[in-house]
């Protein structure tokens, strides 16, 4: 690496994840994976089910190493969870026993920040998110657009330097996903952290994103990194309507459907 | 018993906010229901009850001999006699108090206990995997029997009752403590991870509280072994307690002592399930109200 280029938030060089599986066979959920992430950029990842998404996700948080090639994250290799790192699951994180305020401030209050501190800005988070006036509720209470809510600002209270998201909204209503989608851009831009969002929507990934990578069919690799030339700040809901963003879909579904084919006849030639 | 176990815990968590509402108006619906005619459920209960002491007076009475197998009315002069004039081992209360000590004492140890060492071994799968053979095996002992060996160790005293009572209590609880510990969500686990938990916080916000429905399931059931291992103990050689009382009964061929001891022992048995379950209703207040509560007091 040259001293001319900065050190990139996220860097993976021929990243591969097997697993052993109970036949005792390994199964490779993501092969010769290579992609940089910069401070600050937007990446989200799109690609065929069971292509190794999470996967990828799960090897920069730490949670899993690598069996083969590095991952590092601000230029280290990553052995443990990396400080500043955040991470939002596809089903709901949020402790069903804590209430919304100490669920948001449980984050601080793991890294030993004192109790009145921890609350007051997790009071000043809720707010950001839209919640004031929810801090006491359970999450039970709450729709599935609000514990999502709780989920971000319990993220983003860290204020991480790098933000993991899979597929956060999938299992919100379109209304509110493009709302939520809205939100956390705003939270995001001025912040300078590196985000990589994992999606099946194409129209989302190319709404929110700087980059698009599109993996291949299981296991999966990098087939092709689309640049997204949108102006910021962006409104999703206004932005797909733009001539320019037609085009750029056209593009990453035409990359994107052959893989989508191949693991359909896959799943196909299973059942048959 | 862990099957049902199992089945409240999964529905009390899987519960969505969309499905709570309905449930919560079903439940106040039939609540509403049940209020409107509680009076007559109290009635029926009433009758049946009637209907069932009358017909095993009138047929003490009549054809069954009562020597062998009492009769409501003897066994309330025995209570009325007990209470009033004390027992042939001292104050019935005395009595009660002892069995209930040694029960209390009993199920504390082996709650206690049985959630650590299951906790542990949920959450270490090494360790778990060498105790497993031990830990069955031990399950698979005739464990009441082995009130007989701990009188021979510890005496004729409360040592022996208590040490009873732990050993039935302790797996009651151990085997749910560590089922519930083995069942967090992965989830839950990774994000607290990632947020900063140590492994010590992890324990404490994350593993325990998941585990707290199934261990709070199988207290119900502890206690009641707590009761049964006091009284076997006692059975089994004592100098004071309940159990005493109902084997000197059963010495002196005196049925209606023996309904009158277990008619004690169910009573103190009652008023131990309602406080769990108040402790039950406060450790979960987190949870969506539902019919389940309903379900549980049976």
């Amino acid at each position: 690496m040259t001293p001319l280029t900065p050190v990139p938030a996220i860097s993976l060089r021929g990243a591969t994840k097997r697993f052993a599986t109970r036949s005792g066979a390994p199964f490779t959920a993501i092969t010769d994976v290579t992609l940089d992430v910069a401070p600050g950029e937007f990446v989200t990842i799109v690609g065929p089910t069971g292509c190794g998404k999470s996967t990828t996700l799960s090897l920069v948080s730490g949670l899993e190493p690598a069996s083969a090639g590095t991952v590092e994250v601000h230029g280290r290799p990553v052995t443990a969870i990396p400080d500043g790192i955040g991470y939002m699951f596809q089903t709901d994180a949020v402790l069903p026993w804590k209430s919304v305020l100490d669920n948001v401030a449980l984050g601080l209050r793991y890294h030993k920040v004192a109790k009145q501190e921890a609350h007051a800005r997790a009071r000043d988070w809720i707010q950001r998110v839209g919640l004031a006036g929810f801090e006491d509720r359970y999450p039970h209470q709450l729709s599935g657009g609000m514990r999502k809510r709780v989920a971000m600002a319990q993220s983003l209270i860290g204020e991480p330097s790098i933000l993991l998201l899979d597929e956060p909204f999938g299992a919100l209503d379109v209304q509110t996903r493009e709302h939520m989608q809205d939100e956390l851009l705003d939270l995001w831009s001025g912040t300078g952290a590196a985000v990589v969002f994992i999606t099946h929507d194409l129209t989302e990934a190319i709404s929110l994103a700087d980059r698009v990578v599109v993996m291949t069919a299981g296991p999966g690799t990098v087939k092709e990194t689309v640049p997204i030339d949108l102006p910021r700040p962006r409104k999703v809901e206004e932005i797909r309507l733009t001539p320019e963003f037609t085009e750029i879909y056209r593009n990453v579904w035409n990359s994107l459907r052959e893989e989508v084919e191949i693991t359909r006849a896959r799943g196909a030639s299973r059942v048959a | 018993m862990s099957l049902d176990v199992a089945n409240v815990a999964s529905t009390q968590v899987d519960a969505t906010s969309e499905n709570v509402t309905a449930r919560r108006s079903a439940y106040r619906f039939l609540r509403g229901r049940s209020g409107s005619s509680a009076w007559l459920v109290n009635a029926v209960r009433l009758v049946l009850v009637v209907v069932w002491l009358g017909s095993w007076e009138l047929s003490a009475r009549t054809v069954i001999d009562p020597f062998y197998y009492s009769m409501p009315s003897r066994i309330w002069e025995r209570l009325v006699d007990w209470f009033t004039n004390g027992t042939s081992q001292g104050s019935i209360w005395a009595n009660i108090e002892v069995t209930l000590e040694e029960a209390v004492l009993g199920f504390a140890i082996g709650t206690l206990a049985g959630v650590v060492l299951g906790v542990v071994l949920g959450r270490s799968r090494f360790l778990a995997e060498v105790l497993a053979p031990f830990i069955k095996g031990t399950n698979a002992i005739p464990r009441i029997v082995l009130a007989s060996l701990f009188v021979i160790w510890f005496g004729l005293g409360m040592t022996s009752k208590v040490a009873t009572a732990f050993v039935l209590v302790f797996f009651a609880v151990f085997f749910n403590a560590f089922q519930g510990a083995r069942e967090v969500d992965r989830v839950l686990v990774d994000n607290a991870r990632i947020l900063g938990a140590s492994r010590w916080d992890l324990m404490r916000t994350i593993i325990l509280p998941s585990a707290t429905s199934w261990i709070l399931a199988s207290m119900h059931v502890a206690f009641g072994f707590a009761l049964i291992g006091a009284v076997v103990g006692e059975v089994v050689g004592a100098d004071r307690g309940m159990g005493l009382l109902i084997s000197r009964s059963q010495g002196n061929f005196d049925a209606a002592g023996i309904y009158a001891g277990m008619l004690i022992i169910t009573a103190v048995a009652l008023v131990a399930e309602w406080l769990i379950t108040k402790l039950e209703t406060r450790l979960t207040r987190w949870r969506p109200q539902q019919s389940s509560s309903a379900a549980a007091g049976i």
